[in-house]
């Protein structure tokens, strides 16, 4: 599952971009990842320039 | 305000700006929707720009030029500084936050409505026919109709998507970048600086751009795949730390180039996608601003001949593809070719190069001449990157 630091992130579409499902929905300063429509596929970890996002097992996630 | 307009074009950049433009002069009622609260805000960019493309849209401001190109440096893996002056097509360092700004007022002086803080999320549908786009404007829904729409919502380019065009990005063809404004530097004031090799930035390159005295625009895009070993920030880190220690940041921001080649479907019934939502990118320099705003020319003058004819289909504006692939799409694809050719070269290749360039005397470093000689593995190869650096 994706997680976000989102007080690192620069709100720049990137990730957007790459992801395969349209997953990621972005404001002027606001990240949501669409969990439900997520493959976990980690294009989006490994695009963006400033490592904002991050995957974690479920469990841990929902711990 | 109206709730119904001919064009709606959504995305306030280089591409929106320009086609709101050119579909309001044709006589189109235009709304130009963007996100950000302000037009040209944050700027997220390198900001260099061919002199010669733009000068088709604009007459050249000190506005929102910060200053004039005429000469390159290319550093090596190695250190070595290859130095080509004199160049005869020149070209400029932006500010671009007055540049966007200054496009925007030409659209909304032609005409067209211009709304910021509205943010599109998603499309107005009968069937499956696009009829308009849902906004959130100030915590409020609203809905706009339009006959056709423009997407020129940048690198995220979800309007397409929405529309049913893929406009996906394969990793390796995303640049990862970050760029930051920095002062107390020492850069020439009228030369654009690249430095080349994996380890300071692998599958792209790292640029010093002069805005000022001691003021440049630095930053590095590495290819996507390579980011996912070490961040485009790592390598900005580390290469400030070596080269300016002393360097006082006064901005940091991150983005994406999508170094493809144009997609090749960028228009469906009563829909055109225009600049980075159609990957409308040089693919070796990751120059973006003027092919941008042609394609958001041909887009533009495309949509208000589709009002005038009462005709927003595909069969119509397929002509608008047509027009791109001619214009740049063909020349990018082999720019594509190209990319994927200097990929390949090793730290090694590129050492190799500059020592022949530099044992030139700078009489006969043209770039021809230059690049003929010293590059046997693939002739001709390094001066076709430069030229596509030098027409962004
Ligand atoms: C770090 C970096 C350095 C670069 N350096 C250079 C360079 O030196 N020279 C060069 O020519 N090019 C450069 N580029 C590329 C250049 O910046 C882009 O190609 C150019 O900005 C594309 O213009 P555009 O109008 O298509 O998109 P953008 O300028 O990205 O504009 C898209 C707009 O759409 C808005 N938007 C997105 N989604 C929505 C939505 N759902 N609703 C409403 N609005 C929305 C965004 O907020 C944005 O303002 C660089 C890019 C990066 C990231
Ligand atoms: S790529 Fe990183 S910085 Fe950019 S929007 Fe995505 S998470 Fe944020
Ligand atoms: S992991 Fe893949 S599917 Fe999930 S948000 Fe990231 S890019 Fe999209």
């Amino acid at each position: 599952m994706i997680i976000v630091e989102e007080n690192k992130c620069d709100f720049c579409g990137t990730c957007v971009a790459v992801c395969p499902v349209d997953a990621i929905e972005l404001f002027e300063a606001q990240i949501d990842i669409l969990h439900d429509r997520c493959i976990d596929c980690d294009l989006c970890v490994w695009i963006c320039p400033i490592e904002v996002l991050h995957t974690v097992e479920k469990e841990m996630a929902s711990a | 305000m109206k709730d119904e307009y001919d064009l709606i074009v959504v995305g306030g950049g280089p591409a929106g700006s320009t086609a709101a433009k050119f579909a309001a002069e044709g006589g189109a009622s235009v709304l130009m929707l963007e996100k950000d609260r302000d037009i040209g805000m944050p700027v997220r960019c390198g900001e260099a720009v061919g002199a010669e493309g733009l000068a088709r849209f604009i007459e050249p401001n000190d506005k929102w030029i910060a200053s004039k190109i005429n000469s390159f440096r290319l550093v090596s893996p190695a250190g070595l500084s290859v130095d080509i002056e004199g160049l005869s097509d020149g070209g400029y360092v932006l500010d671009r936050r007055i540049f966007d700004y200054e496009l925007a007022l030409m659209a909304g002086n032609a005409g067209a409505t211009i709304m910021t803080k509205a943010y599109v999320y998603d499309l107005v549908k009968e069937g499956d026919s696009v009829k308009g786009v849902k906004i959130k404007y100030l915590n409020e829904k609203v809905e706009f109709r339009s006959k056709i729409i423009i997407a020129a919502d940048g690198v995220e380019s979800r309007v397409g998507r929405w529309a049913g065009l893929k406009t996906t990005i394969k990793l390796k063809d995303m640049e990862s970048a970050i760029q930051i404004s920095v002062g107390n530097v020492d850069c020439k004031p009228n030369r654009l600086d690249f430095y080349l090799g994996s380890e300071v930035a692998p599958g792209g390159y790292l640029w010093v751009f002069p805005k000022g005295d001691k003021y440049a625009n630095i930053g590095l895009g590495v290819a996507g795949n390579h980011n996912k070993s070490k961040s485009a920030r790592k390598y900005l880190d580390n290469f400030m730390e070596k080269n300016y220690p002393e360097a006082s940041i006064l901005t940091t921001v991150v983005g994406g180039v999508p170094c493809a080649h144009t997609l090749p479907k960028i228009a469906a019934d009563n829909i055109m996608l225009a600049g980075d939502a159609a990957h409308m990118v040089n693919p070796v320099s990751g120059g973006g601003i003027v092919s941008g705003m042609q394609g958001g020319r041909l887009a533009g003058t495309r949509a208000a001949e589709a009002i005038r004819a009462g005709d927003y289909s595909y069969k119509f504006l397929t002509k608008y593809e047509k027009q791109w692939h001619k214009l740049l799409g063909k020349s990018y694809e082999r720019m594509y070719k190209i990319k994927s050719a200097v990929g390949k070269l090793t730290d090694d290749d590129l050492n190799r190069t500059a020592e022949i360039i530099s044992s030139l005397p700078q009489s006969k470093r043209t770039l021809g001449r230059v690049f003929k000689t010293a590059l046997m593995k693939h002739p001709k190869l390094l001066f076709d990157v430069v030229r596509a650096f030098a027409s962004v």
